[in-house]
């Protein structure tokens, strides 16, 4: 039995023609810093890539730092961003953060507090998921000079909420303080232009969109200075070394290209299937209760194709297996954490309660989910959420650490 | 076109690829997804894991998989270093890869390590005793490479193992360009960490690993989702650590049967006998004429100037290099040949010339003569 895969955020199929672009490629030779035939060929390919994913991102090509991912990205804007800004000027020491973020940027944060003198101030969130504007403007205004860099992701991977990211670019720049967003959930998804946002980086990722995975990009500004974390031989502008990977740059570039041409009508086709799959869970399952914006006028404050709910009285990992042996994919929240046993860190910060928050489960669909894909959640869902009822809430874990950070706060 | 620049990266075996395509098609799963397609993805990564720690004699828990061999000596480094405290020196060679020598700097000039670079002979080996008489009581860690990956020359890392623990410091070695010729679980044996990269062996290119005791604190490079123990983090590259687990283990296999052994030696001494004729020395052997892998051999042309044979070989249809891909495009002459005590002209002169153990004997043999044509052709012979 083919699987209804329904968790297209952990990570979704290559596209056929990202395969074929990367196969082309694997079956060719060379270092593309070599300047024989053979590497200068690898060096056209990757300059192309780069190119092409400039494009589908709104950036210039100049501006695309190729990486090993999304969490690898979000480190080197982090860490680069704050060790140029405090290494500029010592007052600041400040990176703001959303509670809501994910991981590679939560865990980065908290290392740079921890071993490199920073502070982190947390900026909380509404019910919806959605950034508190008015805390983080105040948060700003109280003293601007002390603040190295802001961080908000553009949508997020749990609640699929997407944030004002221009706006709180815009409430930033008025102090010239720089701004990243993690964009891993949103580029493709929603209609995105890294020139237009006027952030400082912004993090992608190759296996969320189509592509392969082990790539992905920071995009950085070209005013904008970072102090790499990986030291080498002086690849991408010297900000990220190491042997440039053409045959997964063609790949990722020919995943956004693709999306990016489809965006419109892709995104309008998923998000009535997601609200195909909402009223199916409600009518089906009344009391589960949908997380985050609801979008249902289809303006793009909902990333398309996700669908969250938390189910009462049920474990979410319980109604997860459940699911799995009915031959449904889904999560508990996000892949990085899966099977650790805590509420989420999302949840939590929108003000659920722990029990809540523990009945999670986020379907999220992508370019390979059919409408028949969702009937068959749909179908399912009623005896697996008696089913996982049935086995119950587990043993009760201690609140005080989430599966936000490992890190306490 | 016979391709023999194998020292800047390799094409991808067949084998491997037949053992991806599926990880890319069908079975793409996230290895940290609870459900079956998860549960799929974890278990192709557990099986390179555990390919790769018997390839190494070592077990899974001191894999770590990495995007390459830059990250692992980054990670190496940097990880040992701050996750380690115990004094604040380092000591490499002075032939080391830009990824390990601008990793110490970075700790050099950011977390107030000194830095101590050991020097090597003019045949590009580690000199020993002036190693040894660096080594300090405070010697957080040492580095040193497997195979020069400019000269071909095998670094004695047993002994420099042996000097270092006296010391007490940690050890770790560059194995990038070693993996294709020496067998690695006999190095590994000596070390606290071996770095490896995929795309050099016929693996993926973005794909390495790091071996690192597991037992050893190690400051993570990269923060997130805390795959891999926590001690590397990020989505897994489940295709890319495949491959780099399946060429390992083929390497280690053709390792054992000495396949191609020869032909390194075969190489030189056509280039030299052909060359160096009437009482002339119209090419010089770089590094060691014994203590180096096949895979690499080198040579410096005296009488012929800059990049000159490079480009009449490339005419001739071998593709090879000056050096490392790394610092190709620079015009600085090789860090490496000035370490052995060349001068800046002849060093310009260099080439390297580099295979696999899955060369072809004629391959071999057409590209020594077209060396000795394309530099008799130069000089006017």
């Amino acid at each position: 039995m083919t699987p209804i895969y329904l968790d297209h955020a952990a990570t979704t199929p290559m596209s056929s023609t990202a395969l074929a672009a990367m196969t082309h490629e694997l079956a060719q030779t060379g270092n593309p810093s070599s300047l024989h035939g053979a590497g200068r060929r690898a060096h056209r390919v990757m300059e192309e890539s780069r190119e092409r994913l400039a494009a589908a991102a709104g950036a210039h090509a100049s501006e695309v730092i190729f990486t090993s991912g999304g969490t690898e990205s979000d480190n080197l804007a982090l860490k680069g961003l704050y060790w140029n800004r405090n290494g500029a000027d010592a007052r600041r020491t400040r990176i703001l953060v959303p509670v809501i973020e994910h991981h590679a940027v939560l865990d980065t944060a908290a290392w740079l507090e921890a071993h490199e003198g920073a502070q982190i101030t947390w900026l909380p969130v509404d019910s919806d998921g959605v950034i508190d504007q008015e805390v983080l403007e105040a948060e700003i205004t109280a003293d601007p000079g002390s603040i190295a860099l802001l961080t908000c992701m553009w949508a997020n991977n749990e609640v699929g909420s997407v944030q004002p990211i221009a706006q709180i670019v815009a409430l930033a720049e008025e102090h010239g303080i720089p701004v990243h967003a993690d964009a891993v959930q949103a580029f493709t998804a929603l209609p995105i232009s890294f020139a237009d946002s006027g952030l400082a980086t912004m993090a992608i990722s190759g296996h969320k969109i189509g592509g392969p995975v082990g790539i992905g990009a920071l995009l950085v500004r070209r005013d904008i200075v970072l102090t790499p974390v990986q030291h080498g031989g002086g690849h991408e502008r010297a900000l990220r070394s190491g042997t440039l990977n053409a045959a997964s740059a063609a790949g990722f570039a020919a995943a956004a290209t693709e999306a990016t041409a489809n965006l419109a009508a892709e995104s309008q086709r998923l998000a009535t299937l997601r609200d195909t799959l909402i009223a199916g869970v409600r009518q089906q399952i009344p009391e589960a209760v949908f997380n985050g914006t609801a979008d249902a006028q289809h303006t793009g404050t909902r990333l398309p194709g996700n669908a969250h709910f938390t189910f009462p009285g049920c474990e979410g990992d319980s109604l997860l297996f459940v699911l799995d042996m009915l031959g449904v994919h889904s999560s508990t929240g996000s892949a990085c954490t899966a099977g650790v046993p805590r509420p989420s860190h999302v949840l939590l910060a929108m003000g659920r309660d722990e029990e809540t928050a523990r009945g999670a489960q986020r379907f999220t669909l992508g370019h390979s989910t059919g409408p028949e894909d969702v009937e068959k959640l749909v179908a399912a869902l009623p005896e697996a959420y008696a089913r996982a009822k049935k086995a119950g809430m587990a043993a009760q874990v201690s609140s005080i650490q989430t599966a936000g950070t490992g890190f306490s706060r | 076109m016979i391709y023999l620049d194998a020292a800047a990266t390799t094409p991808v075996r067949q084998n491997v690829l037949d053992v991806i395509i599926p990880l890319l098609t069908h079975d793409y799963g996230n290895p940290s997804s609870t459900h079956q397609m998860g549960g799929s993805a974890k278990r192709a990564l557990d099986y390179a894991r555990e390919t790769a720690a018997k390839t190494l004699g070592v077990r899974t828990g001191d894999i770590v998989f990495t995007s390459g061999g830059t990250e692992s000596n980054n990670l190496a480094i940097k990880g040992l270093a701050l996750g380690t405290p115990r004094g604040k020196h380092l000591l490499i060679s002075a032939i080391e890869h830009p990824s390990v020598t601008e990793a110490c700097h970075y700790l050099a000039k950011h977390h107030g390590f000194d830095l101590d670079i050991a020097p090597v002979d003019a045949q590009g080996i580690l000199d020993l005793e002036a190693f040894t008489a660096l080594l300090r009581p405070d010697t957080t860690l040492v580095s040193v490479m497997a195979v020069n990956n400019e000269v071909g020359t095998i670094q004695p890392i047993a002994e420099v193992a042996a000097a270092a623990r006296a010391f007490g410091a940690l050890v770790h070695c560059d194995g990038v360009q070693g993996a294709g010729w020496l067998e690695m679980a006999g190095i590994a044996a000596h070390v606290d960490a071996l770095s490896l990269s995929g795309h050099k062996i016929g693996g993926l290119k973005g794909a390495g690993l790091l071996m690192v005791r597991g037992k050893l604190p190690l400051e993570p490079l990269v923060h997130g989702g805390g795959q891999e123990r926590e001690r590397r983090s990020g989505t897994e590259n489940v295709a890319g650590a495949v491959a780099t687990a399946t060429a390992l283990s083929l390497a280690a296999e053709a390792n054992a049967t000495g396949t191609a052994e020869g032909y390194g030696e075969h190489f030189i001494s056509t280039v030299l006998d052909g060359l160096n004729t009437e009482g002339r020395i119209r090419a010089r052997l770089t590094g060691d004429a014994g203590r180096r892998i096949p895979g690499i051999v080198s040579f410096v042309f005296p009488e012929t100037g800059g990049e000159t044979v490079l480009l009449e070989l490339e005419r001739r249809g071998v593709v090879c290099s000056s050096g490392s891909a790394c610092a190709a495009g620079s015009t600085d002459p090789s860090h490496v040949l000035l370490a052995m005590g060349y001068d800046e002209d002849t060093a310009h002169t260099a080439v390297r010339l580099s295979f696999t153990r899955t060369v072809k004997e004629a391959e071999i043999a057409t590209s020594a003569r077209a060396v000795v044509a394309a530099v008799q052709a130069i000089a006017g012979v």
